[in-house]
């Protein structure tokens, strides 16, 4: 164990033990199906996950809700320096600075965002999963060099680490999504080692072992699968985390430079400009940002309730 | 007054400009306000919002706008900028003579002139900064150092392979210096009112080593001199440089020659992001600032601050990647002149200049502004046709064929108030005529600039701001051909021997209609072959607040603020 | 408690060595290399070839490594591309700024966080906790710069009650002597200077410390209502404790325990934060050098400043845990 980041450490551990425990009183009535029930009578949840839904929907089904073509001036020419045309008929939000309708930018826009938010997690969640299991299934040496690699890591805040993977990796938007990644990485890395220890220890691992089971299987077929519920927790709070950032980065001028592209960052971070002519232009995608944030973030922070057995009495 | 690539030289233009009419003004301006203490004092500190820090404050090594914005005020040079205008005018020389060959040239210098540091200014000081210049050695010979010298000189004193068309400079009495040159060139003596070349304290310069130069050609670091000591004979002098806050402080020179400024001090404080330089405008903390985005002009004339326009003196145009430039990886396709005018019919130009730029500004025909003498009313031009534009791609065999486009960010330019806004339009006009777009976006300074004139880009942004008044500082900076005889590499280093003789032989000629006609064949030339399209040419402005008053707008982009009073 | 302080210490060695690697390979990784990253794009051969035998960079990696570490650890990280000055000054001059504003963002969301947060659990169920558990969920949804935008768009411009940019005003002729800048105004007793830089934290420490705020409510929040249904609390109020006693003694204390750590963990995310609001209040501090070294791919100073910044959050989550080990005994034995 070494000082950097303990507490944050000390905090991701404590998450990783909380969710591996089972709960007293609730034998025979499996984790899922009971966080399930716990999770359907919390209105909380219920708003998150109606958030989550209808955002992965608007995404999914852009194509068909958007009115027009999100990239279409189509009212440039009536676009003149400090004036642009507020709602009107067949743009009932307006349009942007280029004559582009933004009701249709916003809802092309969450595909994006979700694009974003999805591909780092899932990047992510894949190499700390490495990291982690590689840390937590062979102990010993293996899970000092990974771990320590993992502290530096954390050692480096966040959005730092972000710029300067950009920086490395020069400006697109996959630079963007591996950016956002690679903040993600240690959490999980953390996550999932700690979480797995724990399950190493538990009476089933345990009888397994005695029982002659190898130990891929084990940790493949039992540990794993058992370590899962705070990678989801994390992961739909990481979500958010994504979204929130990929517009930080886009404001840092180290966005997808392909500027056409309808995303809720981009669009927010260059609607600055237009703040005291046109408000509504930073505002809308700033809420979609903000609500969707809030979906992920609540549905996240249930789940967590839900599995954690602190939290179920 | 910016530079745009160390590769092309300001190269030489006929005599005309050796007309320039060395008026008394300036000496009668003396004469009558010279003497009055502190008579027209308004005093006060004005705060103006500069875009980025200087690189550093000795003009002579500098080159770019937030240096001269600074140097302006601290120096003068032999000749200056007409107030508000693009001409010569005399500054520290009263008047000067030509000799019959035009290869020697006398000044005679303003009387009881100081310099911020007491050092007498007089003939010797001047030539001491002449020869210093010629005399730069190591990294001050690197054309990142000293750019605008080797524009308009040439070489150095070392460089014999690169002869520089400078001579000597003589101090005949206390107050005559005679600069001899090698060779007849338009330039001179109007290029001595770029900022360059101002003259500077010999004492100081020598005190704190004013050409130790050290660092690394593109990341120079400049001497004590250029950042704690400039001192100049100018109206203000400089006072701090607080670089942790990025606010550089100048005080009124009470000791001034001339008319005296009337402010106390002012100080240059950088805010980069545009937004928050005009939310601190309205909230009073700065008293003005440049580069004001169009959109802003009227939310901020509502709030009582006046928008100063200046004139036009710039282009805007889609550099195009059209020759042959080896390892470039440009696309083949823009060597055909159907897809070079495939991409001027296909852009907007009307509706660019409506809704992008400010109220002033024109859709560009050829690559200088109007004003210009040498511009050409009847060049062929493109005019906005997406089906026409469709149709010549799909002749040369090149529909949907795909482009590099690169722009800048972050960057807000006199002729490119958006760059931003200004590609997505291009790019959607470029994109429903048939061609296939590829963005890259790169920090203007240094790697958009290096990128796109190393010929890196396909299609690009850019432009230009007139040093002066003449053709050949627009399409000669352009299109010149270089030591190989090809354009420069930001054009693809095409191969047009018959524009590189038109603008040669419209340089080397004395007589000015002749000239002037010249100027508008080789105009005509350019259009025709089309290397670049050009786009526009916008108003740019800066922003006073309601108290700001006598603030001349300079098309220069070269403001002073010894003029500036400010209101209870 | 000497031992545990020397141990924590001594565990700092392989984190920062481990820095310094990932930093000069980050430099090493751009693209053309590092001298590609000083001398632009244009350099020729012959200048890369220079300015590799300059730096020793034709010798063995090992041997950069080592050098580079050399000149590290004498807070040696070269000069800034943009500025021509040493990283490491341009680093010290403006890091009092970022300090003051982390500070005073901290106190901010301390001093409003832990009574929100415990207010919240006393009235638990109540309206004022589902008020302020939605706000400060809301909190941490919005994008830091935005909010930033928005303060100053009301308080700055609009409303004109607050400087909206710049850590003082600059026609205050104010003595520098720590680059402090209210504490300068206190030490020569340039009151109106101190106020006024004072003044001018207020908006962007509001902006960067939403975010802590935000989780500091919540984990209050919920480590009262942990402690609170624990059995030393039942037994002191059924020993007949006077009910402050219990929340003084019992309560607030061990609940403070839990919210200490995350002050911890709100550094990295302050740094981060600063990058972002004081670019939009033009305040001088190493956030905005950060952002204008970005743009002038100054990568000297971004390599000195990352690597700076990450040694003092790795100090400060130090001396967290090593106040937590006063704190809490059972820290130390592990």
């Amino acid at each position: 164990m070494t000082a950097v980041g303990d507490v944050r450490r000390r905090r991701i551990d404590e998450l990783a033990a909380r969710a591996g425990q089972v709960p007293e009183g609730e034998g025979g009535v499996s984790l899922t199906r009971s966080a399930f029930r716990r999770l359907r009578r919390n209105p909380v949840a219920i708003i998150g996950a109606v958030i989550v839904v209808v955002f992965l929907v608007v995404a999914a089904l852009a194509p068909w809700l958007a009115p027009r073509d999100p990239l279409a001036q189509s009212l440039l020419s009536e676009i003149r320096p400090g004036f642009i045309p507020g709602s009107q008929e067949g743009y009932p939000l307006g349009v942007d600075n280029l004559g582009r309708d933004l009701l249709s930018r916003l809802i092309w826009g969450s595909r994006q965002s979700l694009l974003i938010g999805v591909v780092s997690t899932v990047l992510g969640v894949a190499v700390g999963m490495v990291l982690g299991v590689l840390a937590g299934a062979f102990g010993g040496w293996v899970d000092t060099v990974v771990m320590r690699f993992v502290d530096i890591m954390l050692s480096i805040p966040g959005l730092l680490m972000a710029i300067s993977i950009s920086v490395l990796l020069g400006q697109n938007q996959y630079a963007l999504m591996i950016a956002i990644a690679v903040t993600q990485v240690p959490i999980f890395a953390r996550l999932l080692r700690g979480s797995m220890l724990v399950q190493r220890g538990s009476d089933y691992a345990v009888a397994a072992q005695a029982l002659g089971v190898k130990r891929g299987r084990i940790v493949f077929g039992h540990v794993l699968p058992n370590s899962l519920s705070p990678v989801i927790v994390q992961g739909t709070l990481s979500l958010a985390t994504a979204i929130i950032e990929a517009a930080a980065l886009s404001f840092l001028g180290l966005g997808d430079p392909d500027l056409a592209r309808p995303e809720w960052g981009a669009m927010l971070a260059n609607a600055q400009s237009f703040l005291s002519i046109r408000p509504e232009l930073a505002i809308y995608p700033a809420l979609c940002i903000i609500v969707v944030a809030l979906g992920f973030t609540l549905l996240g922070e249930s789940l967590r309730e839900a599995l954690d057995p602190k939290f179920r009495r | 007054m910016t530079r745009r690539s160390t590769t092309r030289l300001l190269a030489a233009s006929a005599a005309a400009l050796t007309a320039v009419t060395l008026s008394a003004c300036a000496s009668s301006d003396r004469d009558d306000e010279g003497g009055g203490e502190g008579e027209a004092a308004s005093g006060g500190t004005l705060v103006f919002g500069a875009t980025g820090d200087p690189a550093m404050l000795d003009p002579a090594f500098g080159s770019d706008g937030e240096t001269f914005r600074v140097s302006r005020q601290i120096f003068e040079g032999l000749l200056g900028n007409e107030l508000g205008g693009t001409d010569p005018v005399p500054e520290l020389a009263e008047d000067y003579e030509v000799s019959e060959d035009g290869l020697e040239y006398t000044f005679n210098l303003q009387q009881d002139v100081k310099f911020h540091d007491g050092t007498d200014f007089n003939a010797e000081a001047v030539c001491f900064n002449f020869d210093r210049w010629y005399n730069f050695e190591g990294l001050a010979q690197s054309p990142s150092a000293s750019y605008y010298y080797q524009a308009v000189f040439g070489g150095f004193a070392s460089t014999p392979d690169t002869p520089s068309i400078y001579e000597s400079c003589e101090a005949t009495d206390e107050n005559t210096a005679v600069i001899r040159l090698s060779q007849v060139t338009s330039k001179f003596p109007a290029a001595l009112a770029l900022p360059a070349f101002s003259i500077q304290s010999p004492t100081a310069l020598e005190e704190y080593d004013a050409d130790n130069l050290s660092g690394s050609e593109d990341s120079l670091q400049y001497s004590e001199y250029a950042m704690e000591h400039p001192v100049g004979t100018g109206p203000f002098k400089f006072e701090e440089w607080d670089r942790g806050n990025g606010e550089v402080t100048i005080v009124r020179n009470d000791d001034y020659w001339g008319e005296k400024a009337k402010l106390d001090e002012v100080i240059f404080r950088t805010i980069s992001d545009g937004n928050t330089r005009r939310q601190e405008l309205q909230a009073g903390s700065i008293d003005g600032y440049d580069f004001v985005a169009p959109a802003d002009y009227e939310t901020l004339e509502q709030d009582g601050a006046q928008v100063l326009v200046r004139d036009a003196f710039n282009i805007l145009y889609l550099g195009i990647n059209g020759g042959n430039v080896p390892d470039s990886g440009a696309n083949p396709a823009l060597q055909d002149p159907r897809v070079r005018q495939a991409l001027a019919h296909a852009i907007d130009r009307d509706t660019i200049v409506s809704s992008l730029l400010p109220e002033g500004a024109e859709a560009a025909i050829e690559f200088m502004p109007p004003t210009v003498d040498g511009y050409a009313d009847d060049v062929t031009t493109y005019e906005y046709d997406p089906e026409r534009a469709r149709q010549l791609l799909t002749e040369a065999g090149a529909l949907n064929t795909t482009l590099r486009f690169f722009y800048p960010t972050d960057v807000s330019r006199p002729y490119l108030p958006d760059p931003a806004a200004m590609f997505q339009v291009i790019s959607q006009n470029l994109t429903d005529a048939g061609f296939t777009i590829e963005p890259t976006a790169l920090p203007w300074n240094p790697d958009y600039l290096n990128a796109v004139q190393a010929g890196g880009a396909d299609i690009h942004l850019l432009g230009w701001t007139g040093d002066y008044n003449d053709a050949y500082n627009f399409i000669g900076t352009f299109f010149a051909e270089d030591a190989n005889n090809q354009a420069s590499a930001e054009f693809g280093a095409f191969s047009a021997p018959e524009i590189f003789a038109a603008l040669a032989a419209a340089d080397a000629e004395p007589d000015p209609a002749q000239r002037t006609e010249l100027y508008q064949e080789a105009n005509r030339l350019i259009m025709d072959y089309l290397p670049a399209v050009p786009i526009s040419h916008s108003p740019p402005a800066l922003v006073v607040s309601e108290r700001v008053q006598g603030l001349e707008p300079s098309p220069l982009t070269a403001e002073v603020f010894s003029t500036v009073t400010l209101a209870e | 408690m000497l031992r545990f302080i020397v141990r924590r210490l001594l565990q700092l060695i392989p984190i920062l060595l481990g820095l310094s690697v990932l930093l000069f390979a980050w430099l090493r990784a751009l693209p053309g290399g590092p001298a590609q990253a000083a001398l632009g794009e244009r350099a020729t051969p012959e200048a890369i070839e220079r300015y590799n035998e300059l730096f020793g960079l034709d010798q063995p990696i090992y041997v950069q490594y080592l050098k580079f570490l050399g000149r590290a650890v004498q807070l040696d990280f070269g000069n800034s591309a943009r500025t021509g000055r040493p990283v490491t000054t341009e680093f010290l001059e403006r890091m009092p700024g970022t300090i003051e504003l982390t500070v005073v963002a901290l106190v901010f969301a301390i001093g409003l966080g832990i009574p929100l947060g415990y207010l919240a659990a006393r009235k638990h169920g109540s309206w004022v906790d589902s008020t302020s558990v939605i706000a400060s969920l809301l909190g941490v949804a919005i994008p830091v710069f935005f909010l930033a935008y928005l303060l100053r768009l009301g308080f700055a411009v609009e409303l004109g009650w607050l400087p909206g940019s710049g850590r003082q005003d600059v026609r205050m002729d104010a003595t520098r002597i720590t680059n402090f800048y209210v504490l300068d105004g206190l030490l020569t007793r340039e009151w109106d200077a101190a106020w006024d830089a004072v003044l001018h934290l207020i908006l962007p420490a509001i902006a960067l410390g939403t975010i802590p705020l935000a989780i500091i409510v919540r984990i209050t929040r919920a480590s009262v209502l942990d402690v609170v249904n624990e059995d030393y609390v039942r037994t002191a109020n059924a020993k007949g404790l006077a009910t402050a006693t219990v929340r003084r003694r019992h309560i607030i204390r061990n609940a403070l325990l839990p919210v200490s750590t995350t002050i911890g963990l709100q550094a990295g995310l302050l740094l981060s934060g600063a990058v972002l609001t004081e670019t939009v209040f033009a305040f001088g501090g190493v956030g905005s050098a950060i952002y204008d070294a970005l743009f002038a791919r100054d990568y000297a100073l971004l390599q000195g400043f990352v690597l700076m910044l990450a040694i003092m959050y790795v100090l400060v989550n130090l001396v967290v845990d090593i106040s937590y080990g006063f704190l809490d005994p059972r820290v130390r034995v592990q």
